[in-house]
């Protein structure tokens, strides 16, 4: 019936059939209400999905937060034989493994900055590097586990010979260095981003005073960006918190404080990843969500405050 | 002429294939005031930022010719040493946001690394503000960022910056277009002022304020230098026929 | 003002350039390093076997990535069929509503789901879709191919979102008031006018997911949890390439870690691939406006 109203074969122009053209806008207006109603629906699951992360992480804490409550965080015994679950060697690593990383990935990603924001913005290079960075990035996780595995293990394995400490082969020291190869991109395209919004006639004022090149970007661009680039270091090391695979290949698994670097170690990623389904009973896989709690709330804190520096950059600039 | 502190030689500035100042020459007068004017794209602008050499940070130009300052010719020494004789304030007041007042006027010594006693630079901080005529209204300030400061005083303070460097010839890129009205006569009566001790080259827009303030007005069109001379002269009886058909407004 | 130290000032300005240059270019050797290991140890494994056998009991050779490959396929087609319709809504609902502070909560939590580290999704696909499931079916069904799949689409989830929504806000508004203007409904006009506008940033952003996702191993430990045989059927565990390679590269055993080359090298390969053509490709696609 609606179509009696849409057939140009009717050569009735502009006589309009009522009762057809009602149905007609009834049936897109629902259609419109159905249209809004699910968008909504999808934004609302999104929060709901967030929510349950974090309730579910909470709930299934609780034996293990009744049990051990605070002590979980300074306990540096992991003993499940004898339920007794303390978190701290496996926050050390993490912590270990996350700066170290940082540290090493520092010099490399802050040269791609500058390089990408300075002195080559457009042209072959800058594509070449640009899209170099973003492959680095692409390589999963468990394959630069591999890679670290029987490439950079062998090195390590030699210095440490060298040095005369046992020749472990993996540990922090290794864990770290992919780690930070896989970090670099992250902070160098931030780095990038707010090195090229540093306003022109800025840079230019400073040419005109008679400064070099490097005395601009050391004195004008970098503090300029400043803020965007610590954001962008921030949110690197909020990233090196959670991986998991390629640091559990590399660490060693060894459930204690690490005396130095060349000691294996564990993080809270990858004690999670090989012990999990292991547990059998209800503590053991409490603890270990908790563990899962603990790590979340770590990036969720850095990945927050690099976000947010980031966010008041935007509002100024 | 007697008294040319400043000459162009045969000066021509190629953008890739593209010719933005066709075979200028000029003599620029010392303590003098000299306007350069002419519709958009005429090649004032570039035409002024090769006198520091700041052109130079675009890849693509190119420059035949000479510039002589005092017998020497500026494209043949290092640029730092040329942007240290002739210092440039730009059109848009553009204080470094990320240092304090007193940092901005020095920033030109700092930025060269040159070490000076304190007293020294507190000496050149109150010499290089009054001459910008900004010292009254800051010297309790000094320690604050410069972004506080109004429009009109913002670009003293770039004109103290640039006079801090004690340049032979100060180079302004439309100084006033984004002021007030009020903050441009300021800044007009400061440059009647400082000629007195630096030579000034201007480019203006603002044929009123060439005619206000200029000693000398180069006119240009297409890249080309088509009049120069004293700027009542050229006001009054333009020798060319653009140049006139410019002053009466008939293009902008 | 000695002359002396412009010299020294210009020096150093080089020798700065060339450093940052130098470091720059170290910076990506990593990523040549691991390519061409992977690419000289992988290539030899491979061959017509490699692909479509399965795995095979310690010991016995002629193993092969039929099992993972399968494995990866389905689980990455079931994360695809629930992030991309969800993921495409929730960026237009995001797109559509700038100012409302349901939107920028939701904003938020999009943030936040994509700082949740992938081990951590892992337990949360368990303890949504593993335990309940298994308590459910007294154990009949626990670790599943559908459990693994749907803890990857919340993966996928925050990249879908934010490239949706990034692409609808550079589409001008003329456009959807032009179509308005005509009498089209606006849901009409957000479904095919807007959205084919914006294609080719909303397929960058699904693809670019899908590499991150067709990678991941982590998420797949305690939900798709890995299958010694082959298995299509999505409430059993399933194998994936990543979790072969991590379990084949541990493992104290040469063939193994032979396969696990030739595993990686196709994993690679096809990452990077996807991550190339999504980049290059899908970009000459975008509608000029």
């Amino acid at each position: 019936m609606e179509n009696q109203y849409l057939n140009s074969g009717d050569k009735n122009i502009g006589v309009e059939k009522s009762t057809p053209n009602i149905l007609h806008k009834k049936n897109w207006k629902l259609k419109e209400k159905i249209f809004k109603i699910v968008l909504l629906f999808a934004g609302v699951t999104i929060l709901l999905i967030i929510g349950g992360i974090i309730l579910s992480l909470l709930f299934s804490s609780i034996p293990s937060l009744k049990k051990f409550g605070f002590s979980f965080i300074i306990g540096n015994e992991w003993d499940p034989v004898n339920e007794k679950y303390g978190a701290l060697p496996f926050l050390i690593g993490t912590a270990m493994t996350g700066f170290l990383a940082l540290l090493i990935s520092l010099p490399f990603s802050f040269s791609i900055s500058i390089l990408l924001g300075e002195y080559f913005k457009k042209g072959l290079l800058s594509s070449f590097i640009k899209t170099m960075t973003e492959l680095l990035a692409g390589i999963p996780s468990v394959i630069y586990g591999f890679w670290g595995l029987f490439f950079v293990v062998p090195i390590i394995r030699n210095v440490e010979m060298i040095f005369g400490a046992i020749p472990y082969g993996v540990g922090i020291l290794t864990a770290s260095i992919v780690l930070g190869i896989m970090i670099i991109p992250y902070s160098a395209s931030i780095g990038r981003e707010v090195l090229e919004l540093v306003p022109n006639d800025l840079k230019e004022a400073a040419y005109s005073l008679g400064a070099t090149r490097y005395e601009v970007i050391k004195t004008v661009s970098i503090p300029y960006s400043i803020s965007g680039i610590i954001a962008g270091i921030i949110l690197s090391l909020g990233r090196a918190l959670g991986e998991t695979m390629a640091v559990t290949m590399l660490i060693g698994n060894m459930n204690s404080i690490p005396e130095n670097i060349f000691a294996p170690g564990q993080t809270i990623a990858s004690i999670i990843a090989n012990q999990f389904n292991e547990a059998n009973n209800e503590l053991h896989i409490s603890a270990m969500i908790e563990l899962g709690l603990l790590l979340l709330v770590m990036s969720a804190i850095i990945n927050f405050l690099g976000k947010y520096i980031i966010k008041k950059l935007s509002v100024e600039g | 002429m007697e008294g040319t502190i400043l000459t162009t030689k045969d000066l021509f500035v190629y953008y890739d294939t593209k010719c933005a100042v066709n075979n200028v020459n000029i003599e620029f007068q010392k303590n003098k005031i000299t306007a350069i004017m002419g519709p958009s794209g005429c090649g004032k602008t570039t035409l002024l930022r090769c006198l520091n050499r700041i052109h130079e940070l675009n890849p693509s130009a190119k420059v035949e010719g000479k510039i002589l300052l005092h017998g020497e010719d500026l494209l043949a020494i290092d640029p730092i040493l040329v942007r240290r004789k002739v210092g440039m304030v730009f059109q848009r007041p553009n204080p470094f946001p990320t240092m304090s007042i007193y940092d901005n006027v020095i920033s030109g010594y700092k930025l060269n690394g040159i070490r000076l006693k304190k007293s020294e630079f507190d000496e050149i901080v109150e010499d290089s503000l009054k001459k910008a005529a900004l010292w009254k209204e800051v010297q309790h300030d000094l320690h604050k960022r410069g972004t506080f400061l109004s429009g009109g005083q913002q670009q003293r303070l770039c004109i103290a910056r640039a006079l801090a460097m004690k340049p032979d010839v100060l180079l302004l890129d439309e100084p006033t277009s984004a002021l007030d009205p009020i903050s441009t006569s300021h800044i007009e009566e400061l440059l009647v002022e400082l000629k007195k001790t630096v030579t000034i080259i201007i480019v203006t827009h603002n044929l009123a304020q060439a005619g206000r303030i200029s000693d000398y007005t180069s006119f240009m069109y297409l890249g080309e230098l088509v009049e120069f001379g004293a700027t009542d002269k050229v006001f009054t009886n333009p020798q060319n026929e653009q140049t006139e058909r410019f002053l009466t407004g008939k293009f902008g | 003002m000695k002359d002396f130290s412009i010299k020294w000032r210009i020096i150093k300005n080089n020798i700065f350039k060339i450093s940052i240059i130098g470091i720059s270019l170290i910076s990506i050797i990593p990523l040549f390093l691991i390519l061409f290991f992977i690419f000289q140890k992988g290539i030899a494994s491979i061959n017509l076997n490699f692909f479509i056998a399965g795995t095979k009991p310690t010991g016995e050779i002629g193993g092969g990535i039929a099992n993972a490959l399968i494995g990866t396929v389905i689980l990455v087609l079931i994360a695809f069929a629930i992030a991309v319709p969800f993921g495409v809504i929730t960026g237009i609902y995001l797109s559509d509503n700038k100012k409302s502070k349901l939107a920028s909560w939701v904003r938020w939590a999009v943030e936040l789901i994509q700082g949740v580290p992938s081990i951590v999704l892992g337990l949360i696909g368990y303890a949504w879709l593993v335990l309940p499931l298994s308590k459910l079916t007294g154990g009949k069904i626990s670790f599943s191919a559908l459990a693994g799949g749907l803890t990857l689409s919340i993966m996928m989830l925050p990249s879908i979102i934010k490239s949706t929504e990034e692409t609808l806000k550079l589409i001008p508004h003329s456009l959807k008031e032009s179509a308005l203007a005509l009498g089209v409904p606006y849901y009409k006009t957000m479904l095919f006018v807007i959205l084919p506008a914006g294609l080719s940033g909303i397929i960058t952003g699904i693809l670019l997911g899908v590499a991150r996702i067709a990678g991941e191993t982590a998420p797949l430990l305690f939900t798709a949890f890995g299958n010694y045989y082959m298995n299509v059927n999505i409430l059993k565990p399933i194998d994936s390439m990543p979790l072969l390679i991590f379990n084949y590269a541990t493992s104290p055993y040469e063939d193994l870690h032979n396969i696990a080359w030739g595993a990686s090298f196709v994993l690679v390969s096809f990452v990077l691939l996807l991550n190339i053509f999504a980049r290059l490709v899908v970009k000459r696609w975008k509608v000029q406006f």
